[in-house]
């Protein structure tokens, strides 16, 4: 079984999203980065793969070269090898970026074999676009499923889970497959000691981003307006529980 | 212009998402055309009407009897190829936006996802980013401009249209039914996290799963559900299902009563349309007491017990 999963690079942004003065970057002058959850979630998946059946998992990601930070993160919880495509900017529109990806992935599968399932995240945590997998699976001529919460697998094909407003979906797949994988799937592992010291030594396979720049194109991030609010305080410790309940009274919560 | 909305819909049953769709779209044209997909849809024309379609595009095909991802995309694609609309539109759902995801990929278009505001005069579009907590504006430069809509930002309008129901031919490859939904498990009744009307969520200050008791009694007394934030979800004390926030759940019940939780922006984008927040947290300067309509600053551990004690106090 050859897995690839496909992570971004984005801030960690604590209490507020502050921006650069020119409106085009999350500040992250004091923020560390990681991966959303989604995908986070999605590496884990694949090492489960590859441990239950075997083969191999790979990790691609396009961003920035400090992106390599995610890259071996991901190979410090199991993740064989790492691919990176590199750009001088933080992120390329949805098109581009799928478009690289995909070409990228041709690439890889000429010298070392199809990949039988290609996971993504649901959305990515910064852009939230929802299109990148399934732009990448329609260009490879693969099945996409997004939204997933469940995979099992059986020979060549796949169960893919998935919860909608009216229940639980499944969907039955042939590999070759690709899917956008929700976080609960599944509870990513830490890296132990051995893995963070393993994936320094693991090869970053660097490849040419090549994609046309898509009909999409950011001009400015705005602060989202911040719901201002005159907390009232209604005690302190244990002894403010006569405040709540009759807050509780006056809602209309407590009849 | 020709305005065309992407009807969600799931067995013949509508996606109230979808009236928020349409909503949107007379925002841009008082002329709108509905795309409704599957034959189990036709029942669906005259509400459609009834929120300001005027034209509805039926799409029959035995592939759509029930919903798949790529046969949907497809069938959007088809029907941009032979109505030419200006724009298409569709909520921003998870089915909205992988259903509007594949027809781009299929007519190699741009979209753009979770809008909130359309200039059409420029195509300047402001969406946005981070489940919510920043906005981007962005220009759409395309033949036919695929966008999809947040979901919560527009309210659904009654609108009288004509409806004139119209037949759309589609030529679907059966292939495409190789991601039509195979089994369903129907979801039992009862009060989701989602459309709970009171929640008490708890973040990593409970401490334990063991921790959790105390605000179970409380939200049980009150008929509410128990929430989350993702370092409970994380440690393993609570299944991902009751987590609150931006890979979570959107909750918007009467009241949130957060329990240590410090509000990061990714929980608060999950919990922002609660009519009102109580906070109960030792730091009187966490985000979550500071943007809360109500706190009590202190340790959840005594508060939490000695309002369930109060209320049985009074209420027995
Ligand atoms: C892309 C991305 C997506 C994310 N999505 C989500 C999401 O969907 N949902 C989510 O919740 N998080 C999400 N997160 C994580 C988020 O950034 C925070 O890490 C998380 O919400 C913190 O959880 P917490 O408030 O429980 O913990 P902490 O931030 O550790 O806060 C604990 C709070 O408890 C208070 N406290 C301590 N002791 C007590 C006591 N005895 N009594 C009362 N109060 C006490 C502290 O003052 C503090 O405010 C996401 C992060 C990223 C990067
Ligand atoms: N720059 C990138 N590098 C690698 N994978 C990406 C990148 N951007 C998006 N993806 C993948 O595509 C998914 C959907 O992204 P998006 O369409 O931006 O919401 C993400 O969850 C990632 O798995």
């Amino acid at each position: 079984m050859r897995v690839l999963v496909c992570v971004k690079r984005v801030p960690a942004p604590g209490a507020k999203i502050n921006l650069t003065a020119d409106g085009q970057a999350v500040d992250t002058a004091y923020l560390a980065f990681t991966t959303s959850p989604h995908e986070e979630c999605a590496v884990e998946a694949a090492v489960q793969l590859v441990e239950q059946s075997g083969g191999e998992s790979t990790v691609l990601t396009l961003g920035p070269t400090q992106a390599d930070e995610q890259l071996r993160y991901a190979a410090s919880i199991g993740i064989n090898k790492a691919v990176l495509l590199s750009i001088e900017t933080a992120e390329w529109d949805p098109q581009r970026t799928a478009s690289a990806i995909a070409s990228a992935i041709r690439d890889v599968e000429a010298t070392d074999g199809a990949f039988d399932i290609v996971l993504f995240g649901n959305e990515s945590a910064d852009s939230g676009n929802f299109q990148v997998g399934v732009r990448v699976a329609h260009a490879l001529g693969r099945p996409m499923v997004n939204g997933v919460k469940g995979i099992e697998i059986d020979a060549s094909s796949v169960r893919a889970r998935r919860e909608a407003d009216a229940g639980v979906e499944v969907y039955s797949l042939q590999m070759p497959v690709v899917l956008g994988v929700k976080e609960g799937i599944n509870l990513p592992r830490y890296p132990t000691l051995k893995g963070r010291l393993a994936s320094k030594k693991v090869e970053v396979a660097q490849v040419a981003p090549v994609g046309e720049r898509g009909g999409q194109q950011m001009i400015t991030l705005v602060q989202a307006a911040e719901q201002v609010s005159q907390t009232i305080v209604l005690g302190h410790g244990p002894e403010a529980a006569p405040a709540v309940v009759d807050l509780l009274e006056e809602l209309g919560i407590l009849k | 212009m020709t305005v065309l909305v992407v009807i969600e819909h799931d067995r013949g049953t509508l996606a109230p998402a979808s009236l928020e769709a349409l909503a949107a779209a007379l925002r841009l044209d008082p002329h709108v055309e509905a795309l409704t997909i599957g034959a189990t849809a036709d029942a669906l024309a005259p509400e459609l009407a009834a929120h300001g379609a005027a034209v509805v595009h039926q799409v029959h095909a035995a592939v759509l009897s029930d919903y798949g991802p790529e046969a949907w995309g497809e069938v959007v694609a088809q029907a941009v190829r032979v109505l030419r609309p200006t724009v298409v539109l569709a909520c921003g759902t998870d089915r909205g936006n992988e259903v509007m995801a594949q027809a781009a990929a299929r007519l190699d278009l741009p979209m753009v996802a979770n809008c909130v505001e359309i200039d059409a005069a420029t195509w300047t579009i402001t969406r946005v980013r981070w489940g919510g907590s920043l906005l981007e504006q962005c220009t759409l430069s395309a033949a036919t401009k695929l966008v999809t809509f947040a979901h919560h930002s527009h309210e659904a309008t009654p609108s009288v249209a004509a409806g004139a129901v119209v037949s759309l031919v589609v030529e679907l490859d059966p292939s495409l039914s190789r991601t039509v939904v195979t089994e369903r498990v129907e979801r039992t009744a009862g009060v989701t996290l989602a459309t709970a009307p009171l929640v008490v969520g708890g973040g990593r200050a409970v401490g334990s799963a063991e921790g959790f008791a105390p605000l179970e009694a409380l939200a049980a007394r009150l008929g509410g559900v128990v929430g989350c934030s993702r370092a409970v979800t994380n440690n393993g004390w609570r299944n991902h299902t009751d987590q609150v926030g931006q890979t979570g759940t959107r909750i918007a019940p009467d009241l949130y009563i957060a329990c240590g939780i410090s509000g990061a922006i990714q929980h608060w984008v999950g919990a922002m349309a609660s009519k009102q927040i109580l906070a109960i947290n030792t730091d009187p300067e966490a985000n979550m007491v500071t943007k809360a309509d109500y706190a009590v600053i202190g340790d959840l551990h005594t508060v939490v017990p000695a309002i369930t004690a109060e209320i049985i106090r009074r209420n027995g």
